[in-house]
C-alpha cells in the first residue's frame, strides 16, 4: 500500500512537480547553467510587454473558455439523444481516439478558402475561379480553433454524460418528467442533467485546462499574427537566444495563472447558472415537445465535418497534383506512400504508445490490487489528475531540464516518462470503475477455494477484467499517440513521433505528406480500438457472462 | 620575398601534424552516429543527408542521422539548455545547419566548437580571404567556427499562368498589389525568408547601403528604414488579408501559391521552385523571378556545438559536404539544385568538367538570370528590423 502510493507520487507527481517549480524559477530569472542567478521580475516585464499580448491572452480566454461552454452546450442534447440510443455512441469512438494534430490537418484540408469543401462547389455553385478572399483558417478570432477543440471535446463530454448516467436511474425520472407534462427535452436538462453535472465537472476542467493550453492544434488551425499565448510560449522556448527562457517561463506562469483564474470562474459561475437554473425550473414551464433538433443539427455538422476532414486527408494522401477548383484530384497514385517515410515514425509512436501504456498499466493494477489488499483507498487522487489540469507548456520546458539535471538526456525514455504523466490518469480513470464494480463474490467463492491474493489477481480479477483491460489499453495508446509537446521538449528532436512529424509537415510545402502522416496518427488508436473490442471477444467466446459492452 | 619565404618554412612543417591530425580524426570518427540538426521542411534537402549518410557509411563507417527542426534556434536552445544544466559533454547535437544571426548568438555565447573548418583537407577549395563570401556570414566573420556547404540567394516566384509580367523592383510591387489588392503576401517576418522580404526592400531603398554593413546604430535604423516602412504601409492594406495575417514560412507560401491564394512566393534557393514543380507541389507554369537590382545572397553552414558527443565525425561530415563530387552532385536541379559553394578557380579538370555536365529545367535560372548578389546587412539590422515589424503590424 506504502509502496504503491510512493511509486505514484515518484513517477507521476514528482516530474510534475519538478517541471513546474523549475519553470517557475525560470519565469523569476533563475539560469544557473548560463551564469545567470540575478532573481527579479524581469521576465514578467519583457514577456508582458511583447507587441500583441494583450491579443494572445484574449485569444486563449476566448478560444479555451469558448470551446468549453460551447462543447458542454452541445453535449447535452447529445447525450440526451443518445442516452436511449446506447449503441449509436459507438461512432464516438472513432473521434474520440483521433489525435488533435490528425483531426486539425484534415480540419484545415476542408474548410481554407482552397480547401476541398470550397473546391467542392467551384465554380459552378459560387463562381470562384481562385479561391475567395475570406478568412477561414487561422481567423484572427479563433473560431477554427474552437470548431476543431469542440469537434474532439463534444464527444467526450457527451460519453462522460453518458458515463454518470449509467449510474442513475435515468429513464424512470425522464418517464416521471414525462408524466409531469415535460417535454423530452426540458426532462433532460432540467431534472436530470444537473444531477448528472458533479460527475461532469472533473472532465469539464480537464476540457478548460486543455483548451486553454492546446498547441498542436493552435499552431496549425489558431491565428499567427499573434497567436495564443500557449504557442507564443513555445516560439519563445524555442528563440536562438537562452535568455528567452526567461519571459518563456514568465508566460507559462501567466498562463498556469489564466488556467487557476479561468477554473475559478467556472466554479463560480456554476453556482450563478445553478441559481438561474434554478429560478427556470421554479417557473415549471413544461416546454413543447419536437424532435431533438439540436442534437440532429450537431451530428449532420460534426459528422459532415469529421467525414470531410478525413476525406480530404485521404484524397490528398493519394493526389498526383490537385488544382483549385477541381473537386477531385487530377490523378490518384500510392507514389507518395511508397516514397514518404511515414514508417520509421509510426514504429516509433507505437512503441512510445506501448510502452507508456503497458507502464501505466502496471502502475494502475499496482494501485488499485494495493487498494484491495489495504481495504481502503489511496489517498492519492488529487496527484492523478494533476497532469491534465496543469498547462502541458506550463512543467514539460522544465521538466525537460529537470530530466538533463537527473543524468537522463533527451531521447526516447525522457518521452515515454513524459507521455506516462498523461497516459496513467486516462487508463486509471478508465479501469478504476470497472475495477471497483467487480463482483467480489467470485472472489470470495477463489478464496474460499484457497486461492491466494496473487493467484486472485492473476486468476480471477484480470481475467475478468480483460474487456475494461483492454479499453483502457486503447485508451492509453490513443492518449500516448496524441502527445505532441511531451515528445517534441523532452525528446529534443531525436525523437520523431507522428505526432511531431504532422505538425511540422503541416507547416511544409508538400500538402500530400501531412495528410499522409496526419492518416498514420489517426489509424494507430483506430486500430488500437478495434483491437480492443477483438481480443476480449474472441478470449471470452465462450464465456457469455463476460461479453460485450466494454467500449 | 625573403618574409614569405621564411613564412613558408614555418608553415611546411606545420602542415604535416595537421594531415595526420586528420588521419586521427578519420579513425575517432569510424562507427560515430553523428546527429545532423538541420531544418527539416524540405524533403530534397532531407533525401540529399540521406544521401550524405549512405555515403558515410560506405566510406568512413560513419552514420548521420537527421533531427529535422522546424526552426534552427531549436537546436541552438537545446545547446542552451544543456549548457543551462551543466551538461557540457556528449551532447545531443553534433552539427547544426546554421546562418546569420543563430550563427552569431551561439558564436556569442561561446556555444561552438572551433575553430575547426582550417583542419578540413577539402577547405583547400574555398575561398577563404578575409571579407571572402565563404568566411563571412551576415558580415560576421565566421573564424573558422562554421564551415560553408551551399550557396543561398533570394528569388520570388510567380505563376504564369496568372501573372503575366511580374513587376521590376520593389516599387514595381506596390503597383501591382494595387492593381491586384489581396494576391501578394509574404511568409511572417519571424520567419527567416519572411525577414528575408523586409531586408531585401530595406537593402533596395536604404539611403545609404553601406550603413547596413555596420553594426546597426538608432539614428542610423530611423534614417535608412524610413523608406521602406513608408513603402511597406503603402502596400499592406492591398496584401491577402489586408496584411493582418501572413504564412508561416515559405513552404506554407508556396502552397497557397499553388492553390492560387496569392500570386507570388519566395525563397532563399534558387532551384526550389524547379524542385518543387518536380514534387508536383507547384503547377509546371511556375518561373524564378528576380528583381533587377538582384537579389541578397549569402551562404548556408554547418557548425558543431562545444559539447557535441561525436565532434569527430562531424568534421568528417563537414569536410564531406565540401568534397567536389559532393557539390556536384548536389547542385545536381535532381538532386537539390543548390549552387556550389566552392571557389571554380581552386577546382581541378575533372571537377570542372563534374560540374559542366549537369542538366537543366525550364524553372531553373542560370546564375546570369539571377543578376547580381547583394550583400546582407549585418544581423543587428535584421534582429531590430523583425522586432520592428512585429511592434508595428502585431496588435
Amino acid at each position: 500500500m506504502r509502496l504503491a502510493g510512493a511509486i505514484v507520487t515518484l513517477v507521476i507527481g514528482a516530474p510534475v512537480m519538478i517541471g513546474a517549480v523549475l519553470t517557475i524559477a525560470t519565469a523569476f530569472g533563475w539560469q544557473p547553467g548560463l551564469g545567470r542567478v540575478d532573481l527579479g521580475f524581469g521576465g514578467f516585464v519583457e514577456g508582458v510587454g511583447a507587441p500583441g499580448i494583450l491579443t494572445s491572452l484574449r485569444l486563449t480566454l476566448v478560444t479555451g473558455i469558448g470551446a468549453t461552454v460551447l462543447s458542454l452546450a452541445a453535449s447535452i442534447p447529445l447525450a440526451r439523444w443518445l442516452v436511449t440510443r446506447q449503441s449509436a455512441s459507438r461512432w464516438m469512438t472513432p473521434l474520440l481516439a483521433v489525435p488533435h494534430a490528425a483531426l486539425a490537418i484534415g480540419l484545415a484540408f476542408l474548410i481554407a478558402p482552397s480547401g476541398w469543401a470550397s473546391r467542392l462547389v467551384s465554380p459552378w455553385a459560387t463562381g470562384w475561379a481562385l479561391p475567395p478572399q475570406i478568412v477561414t483558417v487561422g481567423d484572427p478570432w479563433g473560431v477554427s480553433l474552437i470548431l476543431g477543440l469542440m469537434l474532439k471535446e463534444v464527444p467526450f463530454l457527451t460519453l462522460m454524460t453518458l458515463v454518470a448516467a449509467a449510474q442513475r436511474p435515468v429513464s424512470e425520472q425522464m418517464a416521471a418528467g414525462r408524466a409531469l407534462g415535460y417535454a423530452p427535452g426540458r426532462a433532460w436538462a432540467r431534472i436530470v442533467w444537473p444531477q448528472l453535472y458533479p460527475a461532469l465537472r472533473l472532465p469539464v476542467l480537464i476540457v478548460l485546462a486543455f483548451s486553454l493550453s492546446v498547441v498542436d492544434m493552435a499552431l496549425i488551425l489558431g491565428p499567427s499574427n499573434p497567436p495564443t499565448l500557449a504557442v507564443r510560449i513555445l516560439r519563445l522556448y524555442g528563440a536562438p537566444d537562452p535568455a528567452q527562457a526567461v519571459p518563456a517561463s514568465a508566460l507559462a506562469v501567466l498562463l498556469l495563472a489564466v488556467m487557476a483564474g479561468s477554473a475559478a470562474l467556472w466554479l463560480a459561475g456554476e453556482k450563478a447558472v445553478a441559481r438561474i437554473g434554478k429560478a427556470a425550473i421554479w417557473q415549471g414551464h413544461r416546454g413543447r415537445s419536437g424532435k431533438n433538433w439540436p442534437a440532429v443539427a450537431l451530428i449532420g455538422g460534426g459528422g459532415a465535418l469529421a467525414l470531410g476532414a478525413l476525406g480530404a486527408l485521404i484524397l490528398w494522401s493519394l493526389a498526383s497534383f490537385w488544382r483549385f477548383p477541381d473537386a477531385l484530384p487530377a490523378d490518384l497514385t500510392l507514389e507518395r506512400w511508397a516514397s514518404a517515410d511515414w514508417a520509421g515514425p509510426a514504429l516509433t509512436s507505437l512503441t512510445l504508445a506501448l510502452a507508456s501504456t503497458a507502464l501505466a498499466m502496471i502502475l494502475a493494477v499496482l494501485w488499485l490490487e494495493s487498494e484491495d489488499r489495504a481495504g481502503r483507498r489511496l489517498p492519492l487522487g488529487a496527484l492523478i489528475v494533476l497532469p491534465l489540469l496543469l498547462p502541458q507548456i506550463g512543467f514539460l520546458q522544465g521538466l525537460t531540464t529537470g530530466f538533463l539535471w537527473l543524468g537522463l538526456p533527451p531521447g526516447a525514455l525522457a518521452v515515454t516518462w513524459a507521455e506516462l504523466l498523461f497516459v496513467f490518469p486516462y487508463v486509471m480513470i478508465a479501469l478504476a470503475g470497472p475495477w471497483r464494480a467487480l463482483d467480489r463474490a467470485q472472489l470470495a467463492s477463489a478464496a474460499s477455494l484457497g486461492a491466494g491474493p496473487w493467484r486472485r489477481l492473476v486468476a480471477v480479477k484480470l481475467p475478468m477484467l480483460l474487456g475494461p483491460i483492454c479499453a483502457a489499453a486503447a485508451i492509453g495508446v490513443a492518449v500516448s499517440v496524441a502527445q505532441y509537446l511531451a515528445v517534441l521538449l523532452p525528446g529534443a528532436g531525436r525523437v520523431q513521433a507522428l505526432a511531431t512529424e504532422a505538425v511540422a509537415l503541416a507547416s511544409g510545402a508538400d500538402r500530400r505528406l501531412a495528410a499522409i502522416l496526419a492518416l498514420m496518427q489517426a489509424a494507430l488508436p483506430w486500430a488500437g480500438f478495434a483491437l480492443a473490442l477483438a481480443i476480449p471477444a474472441w478470449w471470452h467466446r465462450n464465456r457469455r457472462g463476460l461479453r460485450g459492452g466494454a467500449l | 620575398m625573403k618574409f614569405l619565404l621564411s613564412a613558408l618554412t614555418l608553415a611546411l612543417p606545420l602542415a604535416t601534424p595537421a594531415f595526420a591530425d586528420w588521419a586521427q580524426t578519420e579513425a575517432e570518427a569510424k562507427g560515430q552516429t553523428v546527429y545532423f540538426n538541420a531544418w527539416g521542411g524540405d524533403p530534397r534537402t532531407n533525401a540529399f543527408i540521406e544521401w550524405v549518410s549512405e555515403q558515410m557509411q560506405e566510406k568512413y563507417g560513419v552514420t548521420v542521422e537527421q533531427v529535422k527542426l522546424s526552426d534552427t534556434a531549436e537546436a541552438v536552445s537545446r545547446v542552451q539548455a544543456e549548457k543551462a544544466a551543466g551538461k557540457d559533454e556528449g551532447g545531443a547535437v553534433d552539427l547544426i545547419w546554421i546562418n546569420g544571426p543563430n550563427f552569431l548568438a551561439m558564436k556569442e555565447a561561446g556555444l561552438l566548437h572551433g575553430p575547426f573548418v582550417a583542419d578540413l583537407p577539402n577547405a583547400k577549395y574555398l575561398d577563404l580571404s578575409t571579407g571572402s563570401a565563404a568566411s563571412t556570414d551576415f558580415t560576421v566573420p565566421t573564424d573558422g567556427y562554421e564551415s560553408p556547404w551551399r550557396l543561398a540567394k533570394f528569388v520570388f516566384d510567380y505563376d504564369t499562368d496568372r501573372v503575366s509580367e511580374p513587376p521590376k523592383d520593389m516599387a514595381g510591387l506596390l503597383d501591382w498589389a494595387k492593381a491586384h489588392p489581396g494576391r501578394f503576401t509574404h511568409p511572417n517576418p519571424s520567419n527567416f525568408i519572411g525577414a528575408s522580404f523586409l531586408k531585401q526592400a530595406l537593402v533596395e531603398m536604404a539611403l545609404d547601403p553601406a550603413a547596413l554593413s555596420q553594426p546597426v546604430t538608432d539614428a542610423g535604423y530611423a534614417k535608412e528604414t524610413a523608406p521602406l516602412w513608408a513603402w511597406y504601409d503603402a502596400l499592406r492594406p492591398f496584401m491577402w488579408r489586408e496584411g493582418t495575417a501572413f504564412p508561416e514560412n515559405e513552404s506554407v507560401q508556396a502552397q497557397l501559391l499553388a492553390d492560387g491564394e496569392v500570386d507570388f512566393g519566395m525563397h532563399f534557393d534558387p532551384a526550389a521552385p524547379a524542385a518543387m514543380i518536380e514534387q508536383g507541389v507547384l503547377p509546371p507554369s511556375v518561373r524564378v523571378w528576380v528583381p533587377e537590382g538582384g537579389t541578397i545572397g549569402n551562404i548556408s553552414y554547418v557548425a558543431i556545438p562545444y559539447n557535441a558527443a561525436h565532434k569527430a565525425g562531424a568534421e568528417l561530415v563537414a569536410n564531406f559536404l565540401l568534397d567536389p563530387a559532393t557539390q556536384a552532385h548536389m547542385q545536381d536541379i535532381r538532386v537539390l539544385g543548390s549552387f556550389s559553394v566552392l571557389d571554380p578557380s581552386k577546382l581541378d579538370d575533372a571537377a570542372k568538367a563534374a560540374f559542366a555536365a549537369l542538366p537543366t529545367a525550364p524553372a531553373l535560372p542560370t546564375l546570369d538570370d539571377l543578376g547580381p548578389t547583394l550583400s546582407e546587412p549585418h544581423p543587428s539590422w535584421m534582429t531590430k528590423l523583425t522586432e520592428d515589424w512585429a511592434q508595428r503590424y502585431t496588435k
